[in-house]
């Protein structure tokens, strides 16, 4: 009998157990963040050279002002798309716990390096989940803006005022979505044995348990009740 | 030769002179750039131009229009007749004036008055397009008030139509630039009027110095009040500095009687935000972040995890296994 989820998604599994790694993400996954951060990366620059007259020359990258205005809004469309397909595999591990609110209260801790002082979590911790949900908020917020003030398409979508507002809140979140995505990145890097996860699809058991010991648990627990061994 | 330049057009009823002339609207008379915070200082200021549209007078021939579209050279399409004056149905890439008919029923007379505004860009001393365009050099102004597209500059994102408060620019479907009115540029800088004003049969355009056209404004209104028009006057919308193309309108303390000319322009508070601190604020916001994350990535202790902790990693799937084995035992 195989028992339910709680902190773990499908896929994730304890691999080797001398030394123990744990599989974290699958390559499926992994090629579906990639994406999603290869357009985003697009994105970023793209929107930049157009945000300020300083980097206009970034245009320069994808062959001038042009091709720029006509390239940002299709790779936004690639980007939602993919991106939908990760908010479907994360979002039931993002929603909210009770070990979140003394997670985010004991945040100091953690900087300072006393991890072992804050609660034990599941897959993802409240920082994660911030960035998760702030993603996918401000990502409906940018397409549906973006739309807004598309205008080789939609030129007559909305009334001049409304795309004012569009274009000004179209920036506004884009400035946030690239606070979130500094976030994301670094905390990625300052964690060290975090970024193998979406590189090798497996972290190692320490890494495990020393940030994520209830999916750690709950995969050790899981690991010979799985019906397919 | 062409070494003389041309003089400074006062009207545009003048015929051109005979001899070649050389521009006398050089890029060194820009003294604004879109996407350009420092252009250097023009070495000599031209004289304000304008043209003056009085709305009293026009009679709706639409000869405007066709001087607009050949001297241009441009191809509006030909559209369906839906039984509206105007044509085409609305400002396009391809036609940067419309005659805008209004049908008006005075309540103060009881009468019918039909209201016709030759529509296109107002070339704004503060324009709104121009602080909106993303593209370094799409639009320009000149420093005898001309506000021109350069459509080698730009690039079609319409941030233009955004930043208009008069909602004249037009992107081009098929070249993905942005189009309007130049005040016919071109020929004001062989001192030449534009073309609009040189074919209006009624002289409803006229184009001179800025000064010339208040005055002449001034004595179009006087006249228009001794005929019972108490609310008539000039539209120069001080909301934005003032433009360059302006109206002797009959009831000029309604401009938007006229297809919905608006009664006090401005550019959007929201563009000026968006446009102003938002840009700076955001890019700061933005690259300190940034700096502070490398910073800390450079001077912070890591998140390590250490060996110990792989070891009790080790130790609880163990753990699980051996409870897993005594209960199967």
């Amino acid at each position: 009998m195989t028992e339910e989820r709680v902190y773990s998604a499908p896929g994730d599994k304890i691999e080797t157990k001398h030394p123990v790694t744990v599989n974290r993400y699958r390559g499926y996954t992994r090629l579906n963040h990639w994406v999603t951060a290869a357009c985003m990366i697009v994105l970023l620059i793209s929107g930049l050279s157009l945000f300020h007259p300083s980097l206009f020359f970034l245009t320069d990258i994808f062959g001038g002002g042009q091709t720029t205005r006509w390239l940002h809004p299709i790779v936004g469309l690639v980007l939602v798309a993919s991106f939908l397909l990760l908010f479907a595999q994360m979002w039931k591990l993002n929603l909210p716990r009770r070990e979140d609110v003394e997670w985010s209260r004991k945040i100091g801790d953690l900087l300072q390096g006393n991890e072992e002082n804050l609660p034990e979590l599941g897959k993802y911790n409240a920082g994660q989940k911030v960035v998760f949900w702030g993603m996918s908020g401000l990502i409906v917020v940018l397409v549906t803006t973006g739309v807004m003030i598309w205008e080789q398409y939609f030129p007559h979508l909305v009334s001049i005022p409304a795309r004012r507002i569009a274009v000004a809140v179209h920036s506004l979140a884009a400035i946030f979505t690239i606070l979130i995505f500094i976030v994301h990145v670094y905390a990625a890097i300052w964690t060290r044995g975090t970024i193998r996860a979406m590189t090798r699809g497996t972290v190692t058991g320490g890494w495990a348990f020393r940030h994520h010991r209830k999916w750690l648990r709950e995969l050790a627990g899981r690991q010979r009740s799985d019906p397919s061994k | 030769m062409t070494s003389e330049r041309a003089p400074e057009p006062v009207t545009a009823a003048a015929n051109p002179p005979l001899q070649p002339l050389a521009s006398n609207l050089l890029p060194s008379d820009v003294i604004r750039v879109s996407a350009t915070s420092d252009v250097p200082a023009p070495e000599r200021h031209l004289t304000e131009v304008a043209k003056l549209i009085d709305v009293s007078k026009c009679i709706g021939c639409k000869a405007c229009q066709s001087a607009c579209i050949e001297w241009n050279d441009t191809h509006p399409d030909i559209e369906e007749n839906v039984g509206v004056y105007e044509n085409p149905h609305d400002l396009t890439p391809d036609m940067f004036t419309l005659m805008r008919f209004t049908e008006y029923e005075n309540p103060v007379t009881n009468e019918f008055e039909w209201l016709i505004r030759k529509d296109g860009c107002m070339h704004c001393a503060d324009p709104g397009c121009l602080k909106a365009c993303p593209a370094p050099g799409a639009i320009v102004q000149y420093s005898n008030g001309i506000v021109d597209f350069i459509s080698d500059n730009c690039i079609g994102c319409g941030y233009c139509i955004a930043g208009c408060p008069f909602n004249i620019p037009r992107v081009s479907k098929t070249a993905h630039v942005s189009k309007k009115c130049t005040l016919c540029s071109d020929r004001v800088a062989v001192g030449q009027g534009p073309a609009c004003a040189k074919a209006c049969p009624t002289k409803a355009i006229s184009f001179g110095t800025k000064e010339a056209m208040v005055e002449l404004a001034s004595e179009r209104v006087e006249d228009l009040k001794s005929r019972g028009y108490d609310h008539a006057g000039l539209y120069d919308p001080q909301g934005v500095g003032g433009t360059h193309v302006m109206y002797v309108l009959h009831h000029a303390d309604q401009p938007s009687l006229y297809a919905g000319l608006p009664d006090d322009p401005q550019i959007s508070p929201v563009v000026r935000g968006w446009k102003g601190p938002a840009k700076t604020v955001g890019l700061a916001v933005a690259g300190l972040a940034a700096a502070g994350a490398v910073l800390h990535g450079i001077f912070a202790r890591p998140n390590e995890v250490t060996a110990h902790e792989e070891g009790e990693a080790e130790d609880l799937v163990e753990d699980h296994d051996q409870r897993h084995g005594d209960r199967e035992a």
